[in-house]
């Protein structure tokens, strides 16, 4: 308990900086994965094989790779600077953003063709006939397995500490320099993300699953 | 070919689609281009950069770096695997004091980020005495009470999803309850899991980089070192694609391999069901 307290402003730092992480890299990643799912379910072939030369080329990717490619190779091409923080937003949304793409392709999938025939039927072109009919319900069925990449990213906003972004996982390092001991604040640092995990995206996973369930 | 999304197209379709093709070729075009030239304006193309992956020395490092990548998979891989077979095997039990701990492992192990998992192998455990702990073996652990945790759920939810008859049958012949887990419900989960089960090796390999941050000598680590070297004018840009394409490169092999293997498991499975169509 005594790491905890006496390093309370480590903790909390280390932790805000992980949710300032975690919920702009999850809105960036959901918005570029839904355009790059709708790419890869659209009748354009070569939106289709960008999209999916996208995913297949960052999802064989390590996230220490991509992150590492932002933070260490990235300044080195002359374009303007961006901070560490940035730069592993950057390289989180587009990761996240494939594995997004893949939920939301998946959830397409189970709305039934009779649904886009219907709306093509009274006359809807293909932007509304997705937007208006296919991913509402889409969005729906993808709800748990969104919650699970969320929750995936979430704890992968962890490497983003091999990088020099102060958060949870560059907690140890700054405890380390301090000479407190490492073992009780590794262990605090896991039993915070076991508690943001189990205690609350699991069951508002849970939750949103029961009550957005499409009845068919 | 009707689709959710969109019917057979007609003539006026077509055109469209023509002209969203050429669009989309062109910002495709585009963003790599500008990517490409950025690296060629940056001097990320120059000799120089690129000498250094001609030596000898610097080739044989690169295999045994690969070398290790590939050892903590195996190793990582063939753990993962055992654990979340007994793991589920644990959660599937009759007995309370059995299945209940098994739960809060699979639970409590994928809620913790693999990285704080490995750090408090290699960094927490020596700070309390413990010695002898490499990297290799933090990252192996690590990657296997992760993974294992994964997979025993996998397991588990593909052991539920058969029909209860096939127990029943089990049970009903003699077999005991390990029995039927193992010779019946086991086989026929994984052969139903494949796909997903698949998946998570993958991620495996992608998560023995995570070795990098706790300094084993693996693909990113070497890279990494690579970059720092002054005289080729620090090539970081370079030698993270070269890792880049070996990652590519072994998980493409990765999932090839194993789609192979589901083909076949897959084609057996049919010969079998065309030999009790003939005897039926």
């Amino acid at each position: 308990m005594n790491v905890l307290i006496d390093n309370s402003e480590l903790f909390l730092t280390g932790f805000k900086n992980t949710g300032i992480l975690f919920i702009i890299s999850a809105f960036f990643a959901l918005i570029l994965g839904t355009i790059v799912a709708g790419m890869r379910v659209s009748p354009a072939p070569a939106m289709r094989a960008a999209g999916t030369f996208y995913v297949n080329a960052v999802r064989n990717t390590p996230l220490t790779l991509i992150l590492a490619f932002f933070a260490l190779g990235y300044p080195q091409l002359g374009l303007p600077q961006i901070s560490f923080m940035n730069a592993a937003i950057v390289g989180l949304s587009l990761y996240t953003a494939t594995y997004v793409c893949e939920a939301i392709r998946s959830g397409i999938n189970t709305v039934s063709v009779g649904q886009s025939e219907a709306a093509r039927a009274i006359g809807l072109p293909f932007i509304p006939t997705l937007t208006l009919i296919v991913l509402p319900q889409a969005f729906r069925s993808v709800v748990p397995p969104l919650f699970s990449v969320f929750i995936a990213l979430l704890k992968n906003t962890t490497v983003a500490a091999g990088f020099s972004v102060l958060e949870a996982g560059a907690i140890r390092a700054y405890l380390s320099e301090r000479g407190e001991p490492l073992l009780p604040g590794l262990l605090w640092v896991a039993l915070i993300f076991i508690l943001l995990v189990l205690g609350i995206l699991s069951p508002l996973q849970r939750y949103l699953e029961k009550k957005w369930k499409v009845a068919r | 070919m009707s689709s959710v999304l969109f019917d057979v197209p007609g003539p006026k379709a077509r055109a469209r689609y023509v002209y969203l093709n050429i669009i989309t070729l062109l910002v495709v075009v585009g963003i790599i281009g500008f990517i490409l030239i950025r690296f060629y304006q940056s001097g990320q193309f120059t000799a120089q950069k690129w000498e250094l992956f001609t030596y000898p020395l610097v080739q044989q490092n690169l295999l045994k770096a690969i070398g290790a990548t590939l050892s903590a998979f195996a190793v990582g891989a063939v753990g993962s695997l055992v654990l979340g077979i007994i793991l589920a095997f644990g959660r599937l039990s009759d007995t309370k004091w059995l299945s209940r701990p098994c739960y809060w492992f699979t639970e409590v192990f994928r809620a913790v980020p693999l990285l704080i998992l490995m750090m408090i192998m290699y960094y927490g455990l020596p700070s309390v005495g413990v010695t002898g702990i490499t990297p290799f073996i933090a990252v192996v652990v690590g990657l296997i009470l992760y993974n294992g945790s994964v997979l025993a759920e996998v397991f588990r939810a593909g052991i539920e999803s058969l029909p209860s008859g096939q127990r029943e049958a089990g049970l009903a012949i003699g077999l005991s309850n390990g029995q039927v887990l193992r010779s019946i419900l086991l086989p026929q989960a994984v052969r139903a899991m494949l796909p997903v089960i698949i998946s998570q090796l993958v991620v495996i390999m992608k998560d023995t980089a995570l070795g990098f941050l706790i300094t084993y000598n693996e693909i990113l680590k070497y890279a990494s070192d690579l970059g720092s070297q002054g005289d080729f004018g620090f090539p970081v840009v370079p030698a993270l694609m070269v890792a880049a394409v070996i990652y590519v490169g072994l998980c493409l092999i990765l999932s090839g391999v194993a789609k192979f293997v589901e083909f076949k498991m897959s084609s057996r499975v049919r010969v079998i069901k065309a030999k009790v169509g003939i005897a039926g």
